[in-house]
């Protein structure tokens, strides 16, 4: 940006007039100065060829500056009415009254005053120097148009609206333009649900200050045994994110995110350790940035990536994979996930998803939890498998009814003994319903199986494998 | 963040894939610049579902005619702001103009008078937002935290001198919110700050 041209552009900005070394450029009446800014300040000059070279600053080249017609005499500014807050007085005529009866008044350079101006503009000088300056305008024509611009200036200025977009803004726009201009690399619907979700946790974050980042979240998910807790802090959060997010990106062949540190282990949590381990500590809100870059060149690129056919890569989570465009909307579902957990944690609220979104993120879970259930029933946590129904693969099973309600709701038949087999009305041993937030915190293991709000008819013992089978498709 | 050091490298290759028609292009455009032109757009119109419209219009018009922006005469960034003023005081002059035509009261100068004041604070805003972080901390603490220029150097960490200079170069910059050149091309967007 330091761009020595513009600010030479600046220095012909007219803001530097000299002193009037005879006063004949003093005020008569109600103040008609003669502008007279053929000199230049050769102080100033240099102050302002060291600074931050503002392309297009003030292109105000004919030396005349007062920003008015020379038939409009400039005046002495008043001062500004815009003190929002009621914070320190602005100086009344009856204090330069005083401070004009004052025995030894401030005694500056002009050199000084006009540095002065922007500070005295905004009223944030001392009593004494404010009383210099307002001395000073009355005979220097070219301070007097300066300190009448820049206090219009302050008036511009104004405590900026909270800025949240609505957040459902995005998606409409998006979807107005695609429909102008159908487009010839479109965002695969199975990863619109993460390209979605990462706007809006880039939105949450938008305004995030210090505290924010650094405040304090707790980690909740469930394992074999029960509810796992890991403390971290909000950039911890989307620390994690980049660091399991980096697995899809890993798959991707685009970069990891982690580097050599994946050598630290493959699963989500070894990797979001070492991350923590070895990043900056506390990680802090430099960690949004490298997040966000990766969400969009994992959207980017799955939008060039084919989903189908021997090509489609498979995405590692160490203990198991699974195909791209589910591990997409796993990542979908984690970012709301966390997202929440760093509302809650800053006290903002948090919407879920689209329903359309919501709904692909459950018949994800809904398709693995057959999956899940086997696990258990491994590790004797589930009870055994009813083996009369075991049966052939893609033979139907006994089965469970899921039933979600609401916005992105659905039905889903879950089989119960066996993940090769199929989902089977006629064997519907068990109905549960509950509705799609409800079950995405069971999924998340934000609610403990025996605590959500389920309605249940059937086998109890087929409803409790169940439920805890969905709890334990969370992890860190 | 990102968003002031973008290098024109970005603006030009996002361009390119705005041609191409890449949709997640669409929606890293989106993530950019929604903040800017919805906050401009409220600014002019005073309004959240005008501006919500002008944000719409705004980024179909650069999805239909990405060939229309030329990154030779600057940053995508100033160009999104300049069409984003274009259209938002279009519609405020319609709607104006509009309500004039029922005999809301106001005059035709009056009309004129709000558009500019709102065009101005358009500027201003695009102003504040864009130029360099020192200024803008400079005049945040002096301005909005109430500090005296000694203070705001103190918080700074940097001489009283400086401070004094900033404060005054970033009001300058803020006064030429005001130089509006031909009606319907505002300035202050192409290429400053």
């Amino acid at each position: 940006m330091n761009d020595a041209g513009s600010a030479d552009r600046f220095d012909h900005g007219g803001f530097d007039g000299e002193d009037d070394p005879d006063g004949k450029n003093g005020p008569t009446g109600e103040g008609d100065f003669e502008d007279k800014n053929d000199k230049r300040d050769e102080q100033d000059k240099a102050e302002q060829q060291e600074g931050y070279g503002i392309p297009g600053g003030p292109a105000n080249d004919n030396g005349n500056d007062t920003g008015q017609g020379p038939d409009q005499p400039p005046r002495i500014p008043m001062p500004r009415a815009s003190v929002e807050d009621g914070g320190r007085p602005l100086p009344t005529l009856e204090d330069l009254a005083q401070a004009a009866a004052q025995p030894a008044p401030l005694v500056l350079e002009h050199r000084v005053l006009k540095s002065l101006l922007g500070a005295w503009a905004l009223a944030a000088c001392s009593p004494d120097e404010t009383a210099a300056v307002e001395e000073h305008l009355g005979d220097c024509g070219s301070c007097a148009d300066e300190a009448l611009r820049l206090r219009e200036a302050v008036g511009l200025l104004h405590q900026p609206e909270s800025l949240d977009l609505d957040p459902g803004l995005r998606t409409r726009v998006l979807d107005g333009c695609l429909d102008r201009r159908p487009p010839r690399i479109p965002v695969p619907g199975w990863a619109a649900p993460y390209d979605a979700e990462a706007a809006r946790l880039d939105a949450l974050l938008q305004d995030f200050g210090d505290a924010e980042w650094h405040a304090p979240v707790r980690l909740r998910w469930f394992e074999d045994e029960g509810p796992m807790t890991r403390r971290t802090t909000v950039a911890g959060v989307i620390a994690h994110l980049l660091s399991v997010d980096g697995l899809v990106a890993a798959a991707l062949g685009l970069g990891d995110p982690l580097g050599d540190l994946a050598a630290a282990g493959p699963t989500p949590r070894a990797r979001t350790e070492a991350y923590w381990r070895t990043s900056h500590f506390p990680p802090n809100r430099s960690v949004r940035s490298p997040w966000r870059e990766q969400t969009h060149d994992l959207v980017r690129t799955v939008s060039f990536t084919s989903d189908s056919g021997p090509a489609r890569p498979a995405v590692s989570y160490g203990d198991f994979e699974l195909p791209l465009r589910d591990a997409m909307l796993d990542r979908a579902f984690e970012c709301w996930v966390h997202a929440e957990d760093i509302a809650e944690a800053v006290d903002y609220p948090y919407e879920p998803p689209a329903p359309r979104h919501m709904h692909r993120m459950i018949d994800l879970a809904a398709r693995v939890l057959p999956a899940a259930l086997a696990q258990r029933r491994r590790t004797g946590l589930a009870s055994p498998a009813h083996g009369r129904h075991l049966g052939v693969a893609g033979e139907p099973g006994r089965s469970l009814r899921l039933e979600i309600e609401g916005l992105g709701g659905g039905e889903w038949l879950i089989p119960l003994d066996s993940p090769a087999a199929v989902g089977s009305a006629e064997h519907e041993v068990a109905h549960i319903a509950l509705d799609g937030p409800e079950f995405c915190r069971l999924a998340a293991g934000h609610v403990p199986p025996a605590e959500a709000a389920v309605g249940q008819v059937g086998d109890r013992e087929a409803i409790k494998d169940v439920l805890f089978a969905a709890a334990a498709l969370s992890r860190m | 963040m990102t968003k002031k050091d973008a290098p024109p490298r970005w603006d030009r290759k996002m361009q390119q894939r705005l041609a191409r028609g890449e949709a997640a292009a669409l929606g890293e455009l989106y993530d950019r610049f929604a903040s800017l032109v919805h906050g401009l757009a409220h600014r002019v119109l005073g309004d959240e579902r005008a501006a919500d419209g002008i944000t719409r219009d705004v980024f179909a018009h650069v999805w239909e005619h990405p060939e229309a922006y030329d990154p030779k005469q600057g940053p995508l960034r100033s160009w999104v702001a300049t069409l984003t003023h274009r259209l938002a005081v279009q519609r405020l002059r319609a709607t104006e103009t509009a309500a004039l035509a029922q005999g809301s009261g106001g005059s035709a100068e009056d009309l004129e008078r709000k558009v500019r004041r709102a065009s101005v604070a358009a500027r201003a805003d695009y102003i504040v937002t864009s130029m360099p972080a020192p200024l803008r901390a400079a005049l945040d603490l002096a301005y909005f935290q109430r500090r005296d220029y000694r203070q705001t150097a103190a918080d700074l960490g940097v001489t009283e001198d400086e401070a004094r200079r900033r404060l005054r170069l970033g009001l300058q910059l803020l006064s030429t919110a005001h130089d509006v050149g031909a009606p319907g091309a505002p300035p202050g967007y192409g290429g400053a700050v």
